[in-house]
């Protein structure tokens, strides 16, 4: 955010002449004068070379018929190949909905609950009572995904604690896990129960620097504490929230496909396969590396388009961008 | 954090207004306010206290039904309290040696790989905290943009294997070296720092390596602790770099022997033909096991907690 965006220029070190001109010598000895700085920064700029833009170098396997042997370099070109293949696949366009649908039901559900949930903390006055609140609610991001998956999976057995309430009121156990309709709430749900506490963070952060002085004014204007926060608290925080949807917008393709992993089964494929997970059965358990990375590279390219759409009208709205 | 900062800003701001209202108490408009206000705070706690039972009770279950007895379990009594307390499923989860050598590799796995992580991030966030660094700009680009762009599950899967980490624990630790959003948060504390120390120490003589690691280090303790403990939970919870890039069994971290247990043993009991008896041990131990891998995040949860928000500052990035 604006805030921290500016790097407050130090003044410079006693002995150092500011320099004017920008001739060969002088970058020269710029360059010289920071070289302590590229040695410390050595081993991260080799990291960002080996395992961030080596493997986008590796891309290229998506336009080529790659073969372990011949390496990157030498395999042969085949072009878009592989992205008619999956174009014309149908089962790529059953993927394609599920991880649109799946990713977009959850942003509908789950981007709004960490605002209700800070909005409402910010509103208690007991410390000791948001105090409870608050270690309670962000303890589950703490808990891994295979121990979430596996108390979904406990808990939604034909015999687990969901099963018990169902038949408690009357009903027949259901196998939550192997009925497709179900696949996309178990998901949803099960990241807003342990997401929501830690996303409100952000927004109670924000909600500190909300001006006291407007709430005061609003109050002695006969303003109740509903329309403060509906008048008041919300749109001072909405550059935050702007903020947030851009970065989840950005990531709308991208969403933990592990828990999927853990969580689907032959029998839920029908909502529950994803493009990522295709990617993984078929690229790295089949060692079809080709055809997966020009599935993969579908996909993020799509999200660098809605992260960038959704950047633009977010910047056209509300002049709040992310760059 | 938020809860105390918010807490003196209210407080603080709000205080003299409260000593003003008392004066107009009299006046009917505000009696009126107060029973809303009053109505609203009780939708408020009992929304709030909702939130805590449906976030605790699933946790608390899978606690009390881990000490309880596999008849009362059956028979599905055990909702509130721990019924026929026994510590059974914890025996056999101790006497499971495969759980152990598990354990011993997580615990590998995140010293070495939180310390790599911590190492690297500093080394990254330092020069980009130095408004002299020459060529910074074209440096941040070049970091950042791995934020929004990369190659993706496959390409990276081939470079770890080109490079013969497969199988190795460098395979776990290396490829997340540094966290982009992490070395942002880092390098942000670093500028915090008086400019003054730096160039003083200029001055007499040191260079950016004494200066990172005698001046800045030490003295940025507190964000240094908080990385090592987000890097330290990433670790001990990752599951999916272990699938991607171990083969051999005996170096399994914990999460993959949880998920065969816990819940690759479900699927079987939906398909197989298990016997119920048999069946809720399982779930006991089950269970048991959750809590065993639970555990040393639930040690180290309180001291996570004292530095939330500085891990979670969101932006930055335009620097």
């Amino acid at each position: 955010m604006k805030k921290s965006a500016g790097m407050h220029p130090a003044p410079l070190a006693a002995g150092r002449k500011p320099l004017t001109r920008d001739n060969r010598s002088q970058v020269w000895r710029k360059i010289k004068k920071s070289k302590y700085l590229y040695l410390i920064f050595l081993l991260p700029f080799v990291y960002y070379c080996v395992f961030q833009y080596a493997p986008m170098y590796g891309i290229l396997i998506a336009f080529k018929d790659y073969n372990i042997v011949k390496g990157v370099f030498n395999s042969p070109w085949i072009g878009f190949k592989h992205f008619s293949k999956f174009l014309s696949d149908p089962y790529f366009w059953k993927l394609a909905r599920n991880t649109l649908l799946l990713n977009l039901y959850n942003l509908f559900w789950g981007f709004p609950v960490p605002i209700i949930l800070a909005l409402a903390l910010n509103e208690v006055r007991s410390m000791k009572f948001k105090k409870v609140v608050q270690t309670v609610s962000y303890l589950p991001h703490f808990i891994s995904t295979v121990v979430i998956c596996g108390m979904i999976t406990n808990f939604l057995s034909s015999t687990g604690l969901i099963n018990q309430i169902v038949q408690f009121f009357g009903g027949k156990p259901v196998q939550f896990l192997l009925m497709p309709q179900y696949f996309r709430t178990i998901y949803i749900a099960s990241g807003i129960w342990q997401g929501a506490g830690w996303g409100s963070i952000v927004y109670l952060a924000a909600l500190t620097n909300v001006d006291q002085e407007i709430l005061e004014a609003a109050m002695i204007d006969g303003a109740n504490r509903w329309q403060r926060i509906r008048n008041v608290t919300l749109p001072c925080i909405a550059p935050t929230i702007t903020i947030m949807l851009i970065m989840q917008m950005g990531r709308l393709l991208s969403l933990g496909y592990e828990k999927i992993l853990l969580l689907y089964n032959g029998s839920t494929y029908e909502t529950a396969d994803v493009i990522s997970t295709f990617v993984y059965r078929r690229g790295v358990l089949g060692g079809d590396f080709s055809y997966g990375t020009a599935v993969g590279l579908f996909q993020s390219v799509i999200g660098l388009i809605l992260l960038t759409v959704a950047n633009k009208a977010a910047g056209k709205l509300s002049e709040t961008t992310l760059w | 954090m938020p809860a105390e900062t918010s807490s003196k800003g209210k407080y603080g701001l709000v205080c003299p207004l409260k000593r003003a209202r008392g004066i107009k108490m009299s006046s009917v408009k505000f009696k009126h306010r107060s029973v809303g206000s009053r109505c609203f705070d009780i939708v408020l706690y009992i929304l709030l206290g909702l939130v805590v039972l449906v976030t605790f009770y699933p946790m608390y279950y899978v606690f009390i039904v881990s000490i309880s007895s596999a008849n009362h379990i059956s028979r599905g009594e055990v909702t509130l309290l721990p019924m026929g307390i026994n510590f059974d499923a914890y025996k056999i989860v101790f006497k499971n040696s495969r759980i152990w050598v598990a354990y011993g590799n997580t615990i590998l796995y995140t010293v070495v790989g939180t310390f790599i992580n911590v190492m690297m991030t500093a080394l990254c966030a330092y020069p980009f905290s130095r408004p002299d660094f020459y060529g910074r700009k074209f440096f941040t680009l070049f970091v950042t943009l791995t934020m929004f762009i990369g190659g993706g599950m496959i390409p990276l899967y081939l470079v770890v294997s080109k490079l013969h980490l497969m199988n190795t624990i460098w395979a776990i630790v290396l490829p997340g070296a540094v966290s982009t959003y992490n070395m942002i948060v880092m390098r942000t504390s670093f500028q915090g720092l008086p400019a003054s120390l730096t160039e003083s120490a200029y001055i007499d003589g040191a260079n950016d390596i004494h200066i990172l690691f005698r001046i800045v280090l030490p003295l940025s303790k507190a964000i240094l602790a908080t990385m090592t403990l987000f890097y330290a939970v990433g670790h001990w919870n990752s599951y999916l770099s272990a699938i991607l890039y171990l083969d051999d069994q005996k170096k399994y971290p914990v999460q993959v022997i949880l998920r065969d247990i816990v819940i690759a043993g479900e699927f079987m009991e939906n398909g197989g033909d298990v016997s119920s008896s048999a069946t809720v041990i399982a779930t006991n131990y089950k269970y048991a096991v959750i809590i065993v891998s639970v555990l040393p995040i639930l040690m180290v949860y309180p001291f996570i907690q004292k530095y939330f928000t500085k891990g979670v500052m969101v932006g930055s990035i335009k620097g």
